[in-house]
C-alpha cells in the first residue's frame, strides 16, 4: 500500500480540472516520471507557484469537483510521481476519482461544509495529515490545532487500494 | 422486470460480482491506439507481465498523429508498433493501412451486437451502434483490459430516447445529436447509456447511428446503443456470412440484444426531430446549441470535414454534392481527412476527391491530427473553424482557437459562403434552386 500520510496542500478552489493538473500537451509524455515537474503548471490560482508550493507536499485538500474535463489519467500520475496519494475534495469528476483508486491511490469526498471547516481552521498553517485507513479516518494537525475526520470508501475502493491498484487487485482475482 | 440491451450484455459478460454494484465483464475487444497505451505497454512492461490476455481481441492503430510529427509521437507509434509485433497482434494498422480508430475498428467488422468494448479514448462509445457495450477507459483500465480481458464498471442506468418523426430533406443524424445534447446537457446523461430508438434510428444507416452514438459522451453518456437489425445484419454480412446460413439467421440470433418491451429505463425521452433544422454550436461546451440560420455572421478561417464523428463515406458524398461545381471563399482554408483507407479510395473511386480539390480543398491522409488540435489542421489564436467533429472545448484544435461543430453539408456551404452558411444556399448541380 502507498504512504497516505504528510504534509497538506491547500488549493482553495472548486473545478479544478485536469488540465490544470498537467497540461495536454505533456500528452506525447510516454514515461509517468515525464509529468512530475509539470504538475498543476497551469493552475490558476492567487499564492500558487508551480514547482515551489507543491515541495514536500503529500496530501491535497481541495474544495468541489476536482480533477474535471478530460478522462486523462496523466492527472493523478503526476501527482503519484511528486509523492502526492491523497486528494480530500468535496467531489470529483468520476473518471479522475475511478483512475485514483486505480492507482492505488485515495481520492476521499468529505460534505462541502466539513472541507469549510478544515480550510478555516488549517490552510494559513504547515499542516500534517496522519492517515488511518483501518479506521476509516485521518487527523490534522498544526500548532497545536488537532482534528480527527471519519471517512466513507466503499468496500471496492478500499481493496483496489489495499492491492496497490486495478492492475494488482485484478491479478489477484481473474 | 424486462432488461434493456446493456443489462443482457451486462449479463452475458459477467465473471465477477465482487462487491455491491461492482460487475467484472469479460471484454470481447480491447482496442488501442498511441495517445493513451505506450504508457499502459511500458508499465507493463515495468512489472514484468508483458502479456496480452488475447492477441485476436486486441486491435490497435496509430491513428492521431500520423505520419509522425515529431520525436516525440515518432516514439509514442514505436512502442505501440513494437509491442504489435511482439504479442502477434495481427490486427494492428500502420501507416497506410490506419484510419480513425472509430471508423476503422467498425468498418472491419470487429464490432457486433452484443460485444463488449473498451479503449483509451472517450469516443469508443461510437460502437454502440451495433448493439454492443462501448466505453471510453482511464490507461489503467487499459491496461488490466490488455492483460486480463476484463474491466468493472457499475451497472449502468439507460436513458431511452426516440427519435420520433421524420428527418427533413437537409438535416442528418449530427443536427440529430446535436440537438438532443443541447435537451440533456453535458451531464445529462452521466453514468448511464443512452440507447436511441423509434423510426428514425430504424430508418438510419449504420454510418448515421455511428455518428449517434459516437457524441453519447457529449452529454457525459457512457456509451450510445442502437438495437440491431436488418441494417445492422447488411453493414456486418460480408464479415458474418461463414457463421450463419443466412441473414434472417442472423438477425434472428441478434434479437437477442433488443430490449424488453417492459424494460426499465431511467428515463423515456421521446424527440420529435420533424422540425429540426440544420444546427451549429456556439461556444465551448457541446451543448451551446443552436440553428445555423441564426449564426450565419459567423465568419470562419478553415473547415474541417473528417473526425470518427463524420469522415465517412456518407459524410463526404454529402458535403461534395454541395461543393460540386462551387468554390470555397478565398479566406477560408479547407481540409478533408477521408477517415478510413476505404473511404479514402471509395471517395477517389467516385469522384469526390477531384470535386474537393477542384472546389480548393486539401485532402490529407486518414487521421485524427486536426480534431484534436495535434496536426494536419491546428488553429492559431483567434482563428475559427467550422468542423464536422465532436468537441468544441476551449483550445480544442488549437490554443486561443474557436470550433463551431456542424455537419457535413453544413460545413461544405459554410465553405462556401466563408461564413456559417445552410447548404440549402447551393442546391445540388442540375436540381432546382
Ligand atoms: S477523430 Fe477526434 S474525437 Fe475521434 S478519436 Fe480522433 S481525436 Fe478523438
Amino acid at each position: 500500500m502507498k504512504n497516505f500520510s504528510g504534509n497538506v496542500l491547500f488549493l482553495d478552489r472548486s473545478d479544478i480540472n485536469t488540465d490544470e493538473i498537467i497540461p495536454a500537451k505533456y500528452l506525447t509524455e510516454i514515461t509517468k516520471a515525464a509529468m512530475g515537474p509539470h504538475l498543476l503548471e497551469d493552475l490558476c490560482l492567487k499564492g500558487f507557484v508551480p514547482g515551489k508550493s507543491t515541495r514536500d507536499k503529500q496530501v491535497v485538500i481541495t474544495r468541489a469537483n476536482f480533477g474535471c474535463g478530460s478522462s486523462r489519467e496523466h492527472a493523478p500520475w503526476a501527482l503519484e510521481t511528486n509523492g502526492i496519494h491523497v486528494v480530500i475534495a468535496a467531489s470529483f469528476a468520476r473518471i479522475f476519482r475511478q483512475n485514483m483508486f486505480n492507482c492505488g491511490m485515495l481520492a476521499l469526498e468529505l460534505p462541502e461544509a466539513q472541507i469549510g471547516t478544515l480550510f478555516d481552521t488549517f490552510a494559513a498553517f504547515e499542516t500534517r495529515l496522519e492517515m488511518d485507513l483501518a479506521d476509516s479516518a485521518f487527523t490534522l494537525a498544526a500548532e497545536g490545532r488537532r482534528e480527527r475526520c471519519i471517512f466513507e470508501i466503499s468496500p471496492f475502493d478500499r481493496a483496489l487500494v489495499e492491492a496497490g491498484g486495478w492492475v494488482e487487485y485484478a491479478d489477484q482475482h481473474y | 422486470m424486462g432488461r434493456t440491451i446493456v443489462e443482457k450484455i451486462f449479463d452475458d459478460h459477467r465473471i465477477d460480482n465482487p462487491f455491491e454494484d461492482v460487475h467484472v465483464i469479460r471484454l470481447d475487444v480491447v482496442a488501442c491506439h498511441e495517445i493513451t497505451t505506450p504508457i499502459a505497454i511500458n508499465d507493463l512492461v515495468a512489472r514484468g507481465k508483458d502479456r496480452v490476455f488475447d492477441p485476436d481481441r486486441i486491435k490497435a492503430v496509430i491513428d492521431h498523429v500520423t505520419p509522425a510529427k515529431d520525436s516525440k509521437t515518432a516514439a509514442q507509434g514505436k512502442i505501440l508498433r513494437d509491442w504489435a509485433r511482439r504479442q502477434g497482434i495481427r490486427d494492428f494498422f500502420d501507416i497506410g493501412r490506419n484510419g480513425v480508430c472509430h471508423a476503422l475498428f467498425p468498418e472491419k467488422g470487429f464490432i457486433r451486437p452484443g460485444y463488449t468494448a473498451i479503449m483509451g479514448d472517450s469516443h469508443t462509445c461510437t460502437y454502440g451502434a451495433f448493439g454492443a457495450f462501448a466505453a471510453g477507459v482511464g490507461t489503467t483500465d487499459l491496461e488490466v483490459g490488455i492483460l486480463k480481458g476484463v474491466c468493472a464498471f457499475r451497472y449502468p442506468e439507460t436513458l431511452r430516447i426516440n427519435l420520433n418523426g421524420r428527418l427533413p430533406t437537409g438535416v442528418f443524424a449530427k443536427d440529430v445529436i446535436l440537438a438532443v445534447i443541447a435537451r440533456l446537457g453535458v451531464g445529462g446523461a452521466t453514468n448511464k447509456v443512452i440507447e436511441f430508438g423509434g423510426p428514425v434510428t430504424a430508418a438510419m444507416t449504420m454510418e448515421e447511428r455511428m455518428t449517434l452514438c459516437n457524441m453519447a459522451i457529449e452529454a457525459g453518456g457512457t456509451c450510445g446503443i442502437c438495437a440491431p437489425d436488418a441494417t445492422t445484419v447488411d453493414y456486418l454480412w460480408e464479415f458474418i456470412q461463414a457463421e450463419y446460413p443466412d441473414r434472417d439467421k442472423a438477425l434472428e440470433s441478434f434479437s437477442a440484444y433488443q430490449p424488453d418491451a417492459d424494460a426499465d429505463y431511467a428515463d423515456v425521452i421521446d424527440h420529435d426531430v420533424s422540425g429540426l433544422e440544420p444546427m451549429v454550436t456556439f461556444g465551448h461546451k457541446p451543448d451551446q446549441v443552436k440553428p445555423v440560420a441564426a449564426m450565419t455572421d459567423q465568419k470562419i478561417d478553415q473547415v474541417y470535414i473528417g473526425s470518427c464523428t463524420n469522415g465517412r463515406i456518407e459524410d463526404l458524398r454529402v458535403a461534395a454534392a454541395v461543393l460540386k461545381g462551387r468554390t470555397i471563399a478565398p479566406r477560408v482554408r479547407g481540409i478533408v481527412s477521408p477517415a478510413t483507407p476505404k473511404v479514402y479510395r471509395q471517395a477517389m473511386a467516385e469522384g469526390l476527391l477531384s470535386i474537393f480539390m477542384d472546389a480548393g480543398f486539401c485532402v490529407t491522409n486518414p487521421t485524427c491530427g486536426a480534431c484534436l488540435g495535434m496536426s494536419n489542421g491546428v488553429l492559431a489564436e483567434g482563428e475559427v473553424c467550422a468542423a464536422t467533429t465532436n468537441r468544441n472545448f476551449n483550445g480544442r484544435m488549437g490554443i486561443g482557437g474557436m470550433v463551431h461543430l456542424v455537419s457535413p453539408a453544413t460545413a461544405a456551404a459554410s465553405a462556401i459562403a466563408g461564413h456559417i452558411a445552410n447548404a440549402d444556399r447551393y442546391p445540388a448541380e442540375g436540381a432546382q434552386a
